[in-house]
């Protein structure tokens, strides 16, 4: 460099300390500090001060990353918030759903569509059924109106509402506790839901009210991972929920259609 | 689209460091961690291009971490009488005894400082790069850069007595 004694930046004197110099630069530096004691001295503490401080943290890095920071575990938790929401946003659609189409059933029942007629009520009941199955069996808090604990006031009260005498099928030999009832809207009247809880706290729902029809074969609907048969016996659609394979709903649907028709 | 796991976990033990440097605790450093990575992960679509992604999530650890000091000031800092005590006791011996502990005498600095320092003497980022995570020009990087090292300089050397606060 030339003999002058040009002042150097303070910026460059930065860089120096940075180790961000080119060489050029970084020899001209180093020149002009062997003339200056005093700004040398400055200078090589902050250089000691900058190793000292990158050697105090160097440990930190180089720790194994704690599990609960693993990418993996992260988006596995972000993606069970995802579904939770997910499964309240499709309760909210299937009850949209089941409005919509009830009013488009309303519509059609007419005289000249008999096949209609007999078709329609039990797939209203098991829509209606399933989308009070999603919106009450995910309910930790407030699952049932009334508990089983006053099973008999239940009863009495939703068969008084329905305008059917209803009785709560026995479903021990399946697993299913009783865990209590509410009345819910349904079609032009009331509904009611009875729900059931197994050991391993899976739910099942029975779900009764007011429709047309005589119509008595099952229906089998799968709404997601919640499988309902719904049937018309007497004036009265039923319907059963629960999350569970067509066959292992299937006996469960058969013992509550036994049970509830009267014999003889 | 690339695996955000794959391009994230390389950059984990840098983001880690930086937040024990800031914060001095090393659970407290891996929640702001955890935050930071959700917060990347749920928008990962908004992300820079792949060179900025280094320079993304320390910008956003830091916002974290402000907005949580600033939460925390706005509530009061709860230190126990005994831990108070206990603090003071320690800063007192940390200053006869480590004086040239540069970690302890970067706490003393204001956040922006001790940004600064960790950002570009130990994660080395551009001072460009720099200048974008704290939001400041680039010019303001150069000169707060060259008063947080001489602040730092004095505490090393003078000790934190002068400049310590008391805990309260």
């Amino acid at each position: 460099m030339t003999g002058e004694d040009v002042p150097i930046g303070e910026d460059e004197l930065q860089s120096f300390v940075d180790e961000r110099l080119d060489e050029p630069r970084r020899a001209a530096v180093e020149a002009y500090l062997a003339r200056h004691p005093e700004l040398a001295e400055r200078i090589a503490a902050e250089r000691r001060q900058r190793a000292g401080l990158r050697a105090q943290l160097q440990g930190k890095a180089a720790e194994p990353i704690p599990p609960r920071l693993r990418i993996a575990s992260l988006q596995a938790a972000r993606l069970a918030r995802l579904v939770r929401r997910a499964s309240l946003l499709a309760a909210a659609v299937a009850l949209f759903v089941v409005g919509a189409s009830a009013g488009w059933f309303a519509g059609s029942l007419r005289p000249s569509s008999p096949a209609l007629v007999a078709q329609a009520p039990t797939t209203a009941i098991a829509q209606g059924a399933t989308a009070a199955y999603r919106t009450f069996v995910v309910e930790v808090a407030h699952p049932v109106e009334v508990g089983v604990a006053q099973e008999a006031h239940l009863l009495q009260w939703l068969s008084k509402r329905l305008g059917h005498k209803l009785e709560a099928p026995d479903l021990k030999p399946f697993g299913y506790r009783l865990m209590g009832g509410r009345l819910l809207p349904g079609g032009s009247g009331a509904a009611a839901q009875l729900m059931y809880e197994d050991a391993s706290g899976k739910r099942l729902t029975l779900y009764v009210r007011a429709a047309d029809g005589t119509e008595t074969a099952f229906r089998f609907q799968q709404d997601g991972d919640a499988a309902t048969f719904a049937w018309i016996d007497q004036g009265f659609g039923f319907a059963v929920t629960a999350m569970a394979s067509r066959d292992e709903l299937l006996p469960i649907a058969e013992a509550i259609y036994r049970g509830l028709v009267p014999k003889g | 689209m690339a695996d955000p796991g794959a391009l994230l976990e390389p950059l984990i033990p840098a983001l880690r460091r930086y937040a024990y440097a800031l914060l001095r605790d090393h659970a407290a450093a891996d929640d702001l961690v955890q935050d930071t990575l959700e917060r990347a992960l749920s928008r990962w679509y908004l992300r820079r291009p792949d060179g900025e992604l280094r320079a993304w999530l320390f910008t956003i650890l830091r916002n974290l971490q402000i907005d949580a000091h600033r939460q925390g000031r706005r509530r009061g800092v709860h230190v126990e009488i005994d831990e108070a005590d206990h603090r003071e006791t320690a800063a007192r011996q940390e200053a006869a005894l480590e004086a040239r502990d540069v970690l302890a005498a970067l706490e003393q600095l204001p956040e922006e400082q001790k940004s600064l320092l960790l950002l570009i003497g130990v994660e080395d980022f551009s001072y460009g790069e720099a200048a974008r995570i704290l939001g400041v020009p680039i010019g303001t990087v150069m000169s707060r850069l060259s008063r947080a090292r001489q602040r730092l300089r004095s505490i090393v050397e003078n000790g934190p007595v002068a400049l310590l606060r008391r805990v309260k």
